[in-house]
């Protein structure tokens, strides 16, 4: 007879399983719609937007798609980007997510739901991170252990649904490459752990389609690419190789590797790149052990050995060889500098300054581990070792994926993402083991005079509850395996007799789970959800006040210049001019260029003279710069300059050098103790144009740099002002053209200014003798 | 050496008394898709791998239904039975259909 703490349900099993189907089924939805609601926050308060910089040139694409077609889209040419070059648009981006969105755009227009390709084009992360949630449902369900597998889904589904980590890169508005990324990802990952379970072909094909459709969306791909091959490779070492892991790779990789090169971006990179060289080693590798078996199971086991040897000499020798070969001979190329700077993390701070120049390219802080992810963080090493304590091969997989994306996520603030997944997993494998043993209501029997132990095998599954016969007879099987214990005369059971042990645990985790929901929220609305393009302020009385100089000044740029003029920024807010004020643009957050920033770079960082030319050559019409310091907004250009004379030193050494920006202690400063380098750079004369007039003679105080800006005017001569947003964010400048009586643009202005001074005339006698 | 030879004589003699005929058939299937790409592989080192995309369109081709095949013949290996316990030779035969056709599929678009 087996005593219950309390009475469980006396459903029967037909009556229990429907049940707990439709409960998962509300449960999944309710899941998917908290995760839609919680990124609407953005859209509530302020406007159904894009956000930030990178998803406007994906939205300018997608209408390119949505309004010209498919062919159109995949052969634009785009004229109004980096210039003189223009950029191959087809060639150069990850076109998954804008064919997502135009599908589901068609497929609404079909349905006659008109809608708006920006209302898609806002909506698709919230619409994918449902479909993400479901993803890990499926993903953690393979991970999950007996009879808690739908519960560790659920919990999984629950914690990739509202973790800020995942939340922070797919809010509504952010229509970014990760919105669908990680749902593929996941999906990706969980027909692996099928196709390696079943062993069938049809599974492989199914993961490779999807990682097909990753390749398509999200550079992040790489990962994928190494992961799978990773796994199959411990499995090997542990001597885990079962046909059906060979099906499983290697229709995997046959399929997904030629799908992968149907992206013109990727083309044949899956056969040139060192980052692509571990799967195709895997595949090779797999193909000789599974030959090897083969042999084995024809032979006798001493003819084998002989056999087997000089197989095994052979092909080593072959496969490093011909991998030391063709990688010394740049037959395939070497880790491109991105990845590289995985691995040596002082390199890119060294060769790449443009990228770490991007904020998310920094190492993490632990607060931001805890802020991302609250108490999963110390669910995930519990979660972690249940994985190991059991180790099937899903199990090996999760842990590979936890080492691996923990140190990614160490190494770089944007790879955090890439982490939130698997955090959710073991978390959620973590916390469905205690509910488990906690809700378990069977209390252990009574201590046998033997002395054995009996082991606490907790198993609560509905099915279980209402049968308690195979309770009993899967616990006297757990308890026979079991060591006995030393002190057999105290003949201690170890289990959970009371009510109370069981209420406690269960108490405080359910507490900890609704906390984390209300860290996730405040989190949520607090730091994730505000659009970059406009800033908002709260008034003293708590009424909001919103700064909309941005779209101010675009909006500027697109009605009151003519359509063909260029326009000069900096990098940043390449995607954004084209796509707000749909004017061309010389650089933009593509970075594909190095040499071009760096020209836009120098032509900041120099003096007006050196300056002027470099802005003739390239036909800019107009100068834009950021300028925060009348509001306190510290994203400005005058923060960023350091950067541009870094990236711009870096080629061009002998005109643009950093020291020089700096005062002779040492520091970077724009008061009257400013290098006179940096009061003569472009950045510096037009981001002060004029600021000092406007405290009326008294002390102009930057509000960024928290310095006294010196009175003296600026003058600027081959410049003029063009327009200047309200709160001074914004300027603009209109490049003047040549003088036409052929002076130089100084003393024609010195002339206009009435100012007769003897240089004026020496320079007209000049031009005058040389003509 | 003389152990090396004799083993590779019982491996043979072996292979031909144990293999089923249907698995036989397979085999041949797979020595012609490993001929075939070697043909392809010695034409485009020793003459030229121009039409780059093609050359990597057929190849793949031939590795890609290697590995099905030899997928198949493991899943419908009677000696498999309790490692596929899931997949019947019918449904090995349907997966092997469908990742062929997904492979060509891709192998025809890569053409170009």
């Amino acid at each position: 007879m087996v005593n219950y703490a309390y009475q469980p349900p006396g459903y029967s099993a037909a009556t229990s399983a429907t049940m707990s189907a439709f409960l998962r089924t509300i449960i999944l939805c309710l899941i998917a719609a908290a995760a839609m609601a919680s990124r609407e926050f953005a859209v509530v308060r302020f406007e159904s937007i894009i956000h930030e910089f990178d998803p406007w040139f994906n939205f300018r694409a997608t209408r390119v798609l949505a309004k010209d077609g498919f062919y159109e889209f995949w052969n634009w040419f785009d004229p109004t980007a980096w210039y003189p070059l223009g950029r191959v648009v087809g060639g150069t981006l990850y076109p998954g997510l804008m064919v997502t969105s135009g599908l589901i755009w068609k497929a609404l227009h079909t349905l006659s739901i008109p809608v708006d390709i920006r209302e898609v084009c806002v909506q698709l992360a919230p619409l994918f991170s449902g479909l993400t949630a479901f993803a890990t449902y499926l993903f953690a369900r393979e991970v999950g252990n007996g009879a808690s597998k739908e519960a560790t889904g659920l919990w999984a589904a629950l914690f990739i649904g509202i973790a800020p980590g995942y939340i922070s890169r797919s809010v509504a508005g952010s229509y970014d490459n990760e919105a669908i990324a990680i749902f593929i990802l996941m999906s990706t990952f969980y027909l692996w752990l099928k196709a390696v379970k079943t062993g069938s072909v049809a599974w492989g094909g199914v993961t490779a389609l999807f990682y097909f459709y990753m390749v398509a969306a999200w550079g992040g791909y790489a990962f994928i690419t190494n992961m799978l091959p990773l796994h199959v490779f411990v499995l090997l070492c542990m001597g885990r190789y079962t046909s059906r892991l060979y099906v499983a790779y290697s229709s995997f990789y046959a399929i997904g590797t030629l799908a992968s090169m149907q992206v013109p971006f990727v083309g044949f990179l899956p056969l040139l790149t060192s980052e692509h060289m571990s799967s195709l080693g895997v595949f090779g590798l797999l193909q000789i052990v599974a030959f090897v078996q083969l042999v084995r199971s024809h032979i006798p086991a001493k003819q084998f050995k002989v056999l087997l040897r000089a197989a095994l000499a052979v092909g080593a020798l072959l496969a490093f060889g011909a991998l030391w070969f063709m990688t010394k001979s740049g037959k395939i190329a070497p880790w491109t500098g991105r990845f590289y700077s995985l691995w040596d993390t002082g390199y890119a701070r060294i060769h790449l300054p443009l990228v770490s120049s991007v904020s998310e390219h920094q190492p993490t802080a632990w607060p931001s581990f805890y802020f991302d992810l609250q108490f999963l963080v110390y669910l995930f090493p519990a979660g972690v070792y249940i994985c190991f304590r059991e180790l099937r091969d899903e199990h090996v997989f999760v842990i590979i994926y936890s080492v691996l994306a923990s140190y990614f996520a160490g190494v770089m603030v944007r790879l955090m993402l890439t982490l939130t997944p698997v955090v959710c997993v073991s978390g959620a494998v973590a916390i469905s083991s205690i509910f488990e043993t906690y809700l378990d209501p069977v209390v252990p029997e009574p201590p046998t005079p033997v002395g054995a132990i009996v082991a606490d095998t907790p198993i609560s599954d509905a099915e279980a509850l209402s049968t308690p016969s195979s309770k009993k007879g899967k616990k006297a099987a757990s308890s026979g395996t079991s060591s006995p214990t030393p002190r057999k005369k105290r003949s201690f059971v170890p289990g959970i007799f009371g009510l109370d042990s069981r209420v406690a645990p269960l108490l405080a985790f359910t507490m900890m789970a609704g906390l984390f929901v209300l860290h996730c929220t405040w989190v949520t609305s607090t730091a994730y959800s505000s659009p970059s393009v406009v800033l908002a302020s709260r008034n003293q009385d708590g009424s909001q006040n919103i700064i909309d100089d941005f779209r101010e000044a675009y909006y500027w740029l697109r009605q009151n210049t003519k359509e063909d003029a260029k326009i000069m920024s900096w990098w940043d807010y390449g995607y954004q001019i084209a796509g707000f004020a749909d004017r061309t643009t010389l650089v933009d957050n593509n970075t594909w260029n190095n040499t071009h920033i760096a020209m836009v770079g120098k032509t900041m960082s120099v003096s007006e003279e050196v300056a002027y030319p470099i802005l003739r050559q390239h036909d800019v019409d107009y100068v834009l710069v950021i300028f925060g310091g009348l509001l306190g907004f510290s994203g400005d250009d005058i923060n960023k300059f350091l950067w541009m004379v870094r990236i711009s030193e870096g080629i061009w050494p002998e005109e643009v050098s950093e020291q020089k920006y700096f005062t002779s202690r040492g520091e970077y400063k724009v008061d009257g103790d400013a290098t006179e380098t940096m009061k003569n750079s472009l950045m510096y004369k037009m981001s002060y144009y004029r600021f000092a007039e406007l405290y009326g003679g008294g002390p102009a105080q930057d509000r960024v740099r928290q310095q006294i800006i010196p009175n003296t005017p600026i003058q600027l001569d081959t410049l003029e002002e063009a327009f200047t947003s309200e709160n001074w964010i914004v300027r603009i400048y209109a490049v003047k053209k040549e003088d036409p009586l052929g002076r130089d643009h100084k003393s024609a202005n010195a002339f206009a200014n009435g100012k007769r001074k003897k240089r004026v005339k020496t320079a007209g006698k000049k031009k005058r003798s040389s003509a | 050496n003389a152990g090396f030879f004799s083993s590779l004589n019982g491996l043979w003699s072996s292979y031909l008394d144990t293999t089923p005929k249907n698995l036989k058939l397979l085999d041949s299937l797979q020595l012609f898709l490993m001929l075939t790409g070697i043909a392809q592989f010695v034409y485009c080192l020793t003459i030229t791998n121009y039409p780059f995309n093609a050359f990597l369109g057929g190849f793949s081709a031939t590795v890609g239904q290697f590995v099905l095949t030899a997928s198949l013949r493991s899943q419908v290996n009677p000696a498999n039975k309790e490692v596929f316990p899931t997949i019947s030779p019918e449904r090995a035969f349907a997966d092997f259909v469908f990742g062929s056709l997904i492979l060509h599929f891709f192998v025809y678009n890569y053409l170009g």
